[in-house]
């Protein structure tokens, strides 16, 4: 267990009229959770097929656990759990028959895949829906259902591609409970997600991903702080004390007079100690304020700043 | 080549577990399976009284004994696209994708489809054959013959769900199942198992007459002990052998192409 859950270097896959990964290169540290944001067709789907050895690269190098996705596909197989976009489940069968059909499938013997199956269902809420029908689950029972399934064999990287697209808020918090979970249990996790507070939420580490190639890679807050600080933007109570306030704040201040904003870009000590700074002069010089507001900047922000067209950036 | 290729064992063992979770679905949901047996007793019904009277068959013998192992054989045709909408589901739902992620052998999920649509088919075909004998259908034949007779149907019926494996795991483009659904109807009518192709313009005749479903309903009809409509030709001699050797043909293709084409899904 001490190899890398997945390193990939250069992979590229070519549909028809599309490059969908072009020179992907990636590494995903033990016990973290690995999430690859992008855009629609940026390429995180097919990087997860290539991984999962659902889809054979057209060059680059995948290995999965160890082992070379191409040349030994079944054994990657062993390694991993798959949970694909949309439920993969058996509508027909109860939760408890679906799990006991993957573990089976993996190579497990009928009692240990039924004993298996019990663990799953009582571990993430289902043990009460174990013995009915899937096709009357709701969707977010459905997912939990999903994930557990690919979790059968206890994988050593267990892929999530969007397992929240499509679910309400308070079934996203409880598939992001069931990720923490996962990951605590030892299991590494990549996930591919749209979402950016997803990515906040749960990721260790988040590559970018534009065209099939990577973007940016980094930590969430790294990533957050490589956009720029945090800014303090305080509202003006009259449009006649915005230029007194800008002659207090310094030359750097921006001004916004439809909206009766100056913007103030914190230095290095901080958005805390800019606040305290601005508050401090403000009050010194006498000017009354409607609002101070302290900005970090969101994910949201790095992703569109990021994935904008060429010169488009701001 | 180096590969951890799984063993005969583990891959008739995960067939039976792919076979069982089929089986289950038609015991969950048996309206597709009772809704095939319904839909043959109406071609029977149809075919018998409302069109029957007004056949004739060439060198003599009544309608009924000729048109019952052509339905019979119909109903196994037809379960191509039955096969091939529930690989179509499957596939569309991602539970594909999933098998394929598995560390299983490549055969094992077609395999298992085959051999539970194979079990709904022989129920389908007791069905229809007690049927036939209710509204004076006749078995002339020996036991034994009646039995190839079955086994030659069963032949058919397996070539033909490979086909629709393959079809479901191949077309993805929206519609392509009614598409299939569409054109088995010429397919199956341009045959024997309605109207001898003794009577067709000399070049239809001659396609009707090598259609393999023709076989094997000629063989049938043959071994039942039934009018086989047919007085001379290739299949009125050796009518068993063709209706042996078109689903292996067929099997032959189409076994080793939807394996492919499994593998190859991404």
């Amino acid at each position: 267990m001490t190899s890398t859950p997945l390193s990939a270097r250069h992979v590229r896959k070519r549909y028809r009229d599309t490059q969908a990964l072009d020179g992907l290169d990636l590494e995903v540290t033990t016990g973290t959770v690995h999430a690859l944001l992008g855009p629609n067709g940026a390429g995180k789907s097919t990087a997860v097929n290539v991984f999962a050895t659902l889809t054979r690269p057209d060059a680059g190098e995948v290995r999965v656990g160890g082992h070379d996705a191409v040349r030994h596909p079944a054994r990657v197989r062993s390694a991993i759990g798959l949970v694909g976009q949309s439920a993969a489940l058996d509508e027909a069968l109860h939760g408890r028959e679906n799990l006991v059909m993957f573990g089976r499938l993996h190579g497990l013997s009928k009692t240990s895949a039924v004993r298996r199956a019990g663990e799953l269902l009582d571990a993430f809420g289902l043990a009460e829906a174990g013995d009915r029908k899937v096709s009357g689950y709701s969707g977010g029972m459905r997912r939990r259902l999903d994930i557990a399934a690919g979790l059968v064999t206890r994988p050593q990287l267990l892929f999530l591609d969007e397992p929240t697209t499509g679910l309400d808020p308070r079934a996203r918090h409880e598939v992001w409970e069931m990720v923490r979970q996962v990951v605590a249990d030892g299991t590494t996790v990549l996930l591919t997600t749209q979402y950016l507070d997803e990515a906040d939420q749960l990721a260790d580490m988040v590559t970018v991903l534009g065209a099939g190639r990577v973007i940016a890679e980094g930590t969430p807050s790294a990533l957050k702080s490589d956009l720029g600080g945090d800014r303090v933007i305080i509202t003006a109570s009259r449009p006649d004390d915005l230029a007194r306030m800008t002659g207090v704040l310094g030359s750097a201040a921006a001004v916004d007079p439809d909206r009766l904003e100056v913007t103030v870009e914190a230095g290095p000590a901080g958005g805390g100690a800019a606040v305290v700074e601005a508050v401090r002069s403000l009050d010194s010089a006498g000017i009354t304020v409607d609002d101070v507001l302290l900005r970090r900047p969101t994910l949201d922000e790095v992703f569109l700043h990021l994935t904008a067209p060429e010169g488009a950036a701001r | 080549m180096t590969d951890l290729t799984p063993g005969l064992t583990s891959t008739l063992r995960q067939t039976w577990v792919i076979t069982l979770r089929d089986l289950k679905h038609w015991q969950r949901e048996p309206w597709g399976p009772v809704f095939g047996i319904l839909f043959a007793i109406m071609m029977l019904l149809i075919f018998g009284y409302l069109f029957g009277g007004a056949i004739e068959m060439p060198g003599g013998g009544t309608y009924l004994p000729y048109l019952l192992p052509g339905v019979l054989a119909l109903t196994m045709m037809f379960g191509i696209d039955g096969t091939m909408a529930v690989v179509t589901e499957d596939t569309k739902r991602g539970v594909t994708d999933r098998f394929r992620s598995l560390p299983m052998s490549g055969l094992a999920v077609p395999l298992g489809r085959a051999v539970a649509d194979l079990g709904n088919s022989a129920v389908q075909l007791g069905v229809l054959m007690l049927g036939g004998l209710l509204i004076g259908w006749r078995i002339e034949g020996s036991f034994l013959e009646a039995a190839v007779a079955v086994g030659l149907l069963l032949w058919l019926r397996l070539a033909m769900l490979w086909l629709g494996i393959f079809l479901g795991l191949t077309l993805r483009m929206e519609g392509a199942l009614t598409m299939v659904q569409v054109l088995v109807w010429p397919l199956g009518f341009c045959s024997s198992l309605f109207v001898s192709p003794e009577t067709m313009p000399g070049w239809l005749g001659f396609l009707a007459a090598w259609n393999p479903v023709s076989a094997t309903a000629t063989a049938c009809r043959d071994l039942f002990g039934n009018p086989t409509g047919i007085t001379s030709g290739m299949l009125a001699d050796h009518a068993v052998l063709v209706a042996l050797a078109w689903p292996a043909v067929l099997l032959a293709v189409f076994v080793p192409l939807s394996v492919r084409a499994f593998r190859r899904l991404g």
